[in-house]
């Protein structure tokens, strides 16, 4: 059997694991829009140590957090880069050949880095990490029912989700088995350029595609079975509902982000711009 | 008393590629009493399983009525979408492969499946959900992912998705025939237990011989017809008949039923080879047929 990380879920039951999908992702977006309004030194250093707060609360170890920065590396390299090049404006510090550095390219890239930073680490502690997918998938179907009333399929999208993802690991599993029928019968994978393994591949395909169309055939037999008709008139086992544990977390959230906010308006030392 | 189900010469055929029809039900009248166990036996392509799509109201026959509780539900019209709901809440439906009917990645939430289109509140789904998955002996996996689940597992979650519905009626559409033995002894279990315990009146579509015997009453389908219909001991009795439909009763079975026939008493409840033939040597030896020391010998 496979066991597939979807997302990074990291099963926990910390306050973080606990807390309403949906004050969550409120809250990640809040977060996120803090990171891009604020820019002086002074506002980051008191937002990282309110988020280091928060990873502390989520009991996901650090390295786990340290590990999901490594795909952004590049990302931060590459801006970097392009932003000490490539950005003109204030003093210049710098000049060898055709290498020119300004003071502006300087706090750019710095500043970009930072908030990437703060951002992957935000995702992570909010959503990937501390939040199972079929509770995301929930927490947005929530979120986004008032959308519902102009027509748009909210339902539809969540139910469409939830079955991906329950197929996932059965599509994974019948990949290999096509795979493998496909070698015994003297299938070659791995070996030979790209063009030519991804040929290999297509009688691979053919089979998946075919067999996942049957079973969404049969799948929509079994779900009519079962009276399924729509989002109309349809209850849920498991109705989302914020707890003290949601409140107190937006109240200390929402206190929290404006004092980062008015640290950035009160006292912007070391404020990053010109 | 009066039978739950009942249909009327019910007509269907399919129509191919090429506009050619295909029949596939000719004419099938029959009536499942509340809390009977039937098993309909057939060769593949003998109309069964068309014929458990036609009493969910997945197709609309040609010709003929459908009578659930005594109320008409299915003729040739185009029946409204009320009556359709009603029949699928009060008659439930296993199919035949396992993965292709579980919709969650959780097995409490997909058990929840049903309840949840028939618009119950969250606390009854909740008692409903824990109390199918008892039923079927799954409860301590009701957080597990069903990819993690063996197909008779699967299988057993599937058919605790049903019984939350609190159906009258189970339909099994070949749902044992894609499990290894083991799979298929737990559904059985499973489905005899329901039908005992709770009184749920069960269809089980099937090619296996040893489960219809498990039945009260066997249909056998052929060419769209019923060519046998009676308890699992005249239709077994009848090996001649049942080869000619391409259906072979196994030996131990057709022996178990032919000494029951002769009124041979005592004898083991399932047609199990081994029981059958310890039986019979134990009658030998009382009776001094054989001698006492040959404990080991085959009767």
């Amino acid at each position: 059997m496979h066991d597939i990380a979807l997302g990074q879920y990291f099963p926990g039951d910390s306050v973080m694991h606990r807390l309403d999908p949906r004050v969550k992702l409120v809250s990640l977006i809040a977060y996120i829009t803090v990171i891009f309004v604020v820019n002086s030194a002074a506002s980051f250093l008191l937002l990282a140590a309110f988020t280091f707060a928060l990873l502390l609360l989520s009991r996901i170890p650090l390295s786990v957090y340290a590990r999901g920065m490594k795909p952004i590396l590049f990302i931060i390299i590459f801006t970097t880069v392009i932003n000490l090049l490539m950005t003109t404006g204030g003093r210049q510090l710098f000049s060898f050949g055709f290498i020119h550095i300004y003071e502006k390219g300087v706090i750019n890239a710095v500043l970009v880095s930072v908030r990437l930073c703060f951002l992957m680490l935000s995702s992570g502690l909010f959503l990937t990490y501390t939040t199972s997918p079929l509770s995301l998938t929930d927490g947005l179907e929530s979120l986004l029912s008032p959308l519902s009333k102009l027509r748009v399929p909210v339902h539809e999208f969540s139910m469409m989700m939830t079955i991906a993802l329950r197929f996932i690991p059965t599509l994974v599993e019948e990949t290999d088995k096509v795979m493998n029928a496909q070698k015994a019968r003297g299938a070659d994978f791995s070996s030979g350029g790209l063009i030519s393994r991804a040929k290999a591949l297509l009688p691979v395909m053919i089979p998946l595609f075919v067999s996942a169309f049957r079973r969404a055939d049969e799948l929509a037999v079994a779900m009519e079975c079962r009276c399924y008709r729509g989002g109309e008139g349809r209850t849920r086992m498991k109705v989302l509902r914020c707890g003290r544990v949601d409140v107190v977390f937006l109240a200390a959230f929402a206190l929290s982000a404006a004092a980062v906010v008015s640290v950035n308006v009160f006292f912007p030392l070391f404020a990053f711009k010109l | 008393m009066s039978a739950f189900i009942e249909t009327r010469g019910l007509k269907f055929a399919y129509e191919d590629a090429d506009g050619v029809r295909h029949t596939a039900l000719d004419g099938i009248s029959l009536s499942f009493e509340r809390g009977e166990f039937t098993a309909i036996l057939g060769h593949n392509g003998s109309g069964k399983s068309t014929f458990a799509k036609l009493l969910n109201m997945i197709l609309i026959p040609d010709e003929g009525e459908i009578y659930v509780d005594g109320k008409l539900v299915s003729s040739h019209e185009e029946p409204d979408e009320d009556t359709v709901f009603e029949v699928r809440r009060r008659v439930g439906m296993v199919h035949q492969n396992p993965d292709n009917q579980i919709v969650a990645s959780v097995v409490e939430e997909d058990v929840a499946f049903g309840p949840e289109n028939l618009g119950i509140p969250p606390e009854e789904i909740r008692a409903r959900v824990d109390g199918a998955l008892d039923a079927v002996g799954m409860r301590k996996y009701a957080l597990s992912s069903p990819s993690h689940l063996s197909g008779g597992q699967k299988q057993r979650v599937a058919v605790a998705g049903i019984i939350a519905m609190l159906p009258e009626c189970i339909i099994f559409d070949e749902s044992t025939s894609m499990l290894d033995p083991s799979g298929r002894r737990e559904v059985m279990d499973t489905i005899l237990k329901l039908n005992r315990e709770r009184g749920i009146t069960i269809i089980h579509i099937t090619h296996e011989m040893e489960e219809a015997a498990l039945a009260d009453r066997v249909v056998v389908f052929s060419e769209g017809r019923v060519c046998l219909d009676g308890k699992p001991g005249e239709i077994f009795s009848r090996a001649e008949e049942l080869r000619a439909v391409s259906l072979d009763v196994p030996q131990s079975t057709a022996l178990l039923y032919e000494l029951r026939g002769l009124g041979v008493r005592q004898l083991p409840e399932t047609p199990d080879a081994g029981a059958c033939a310890r039986h019979i040597r134990d009658e030998l030896l009382r009776l001094g047929a054989l001698p006492l020391h040959g404990g080991d010998a085959n009767g």
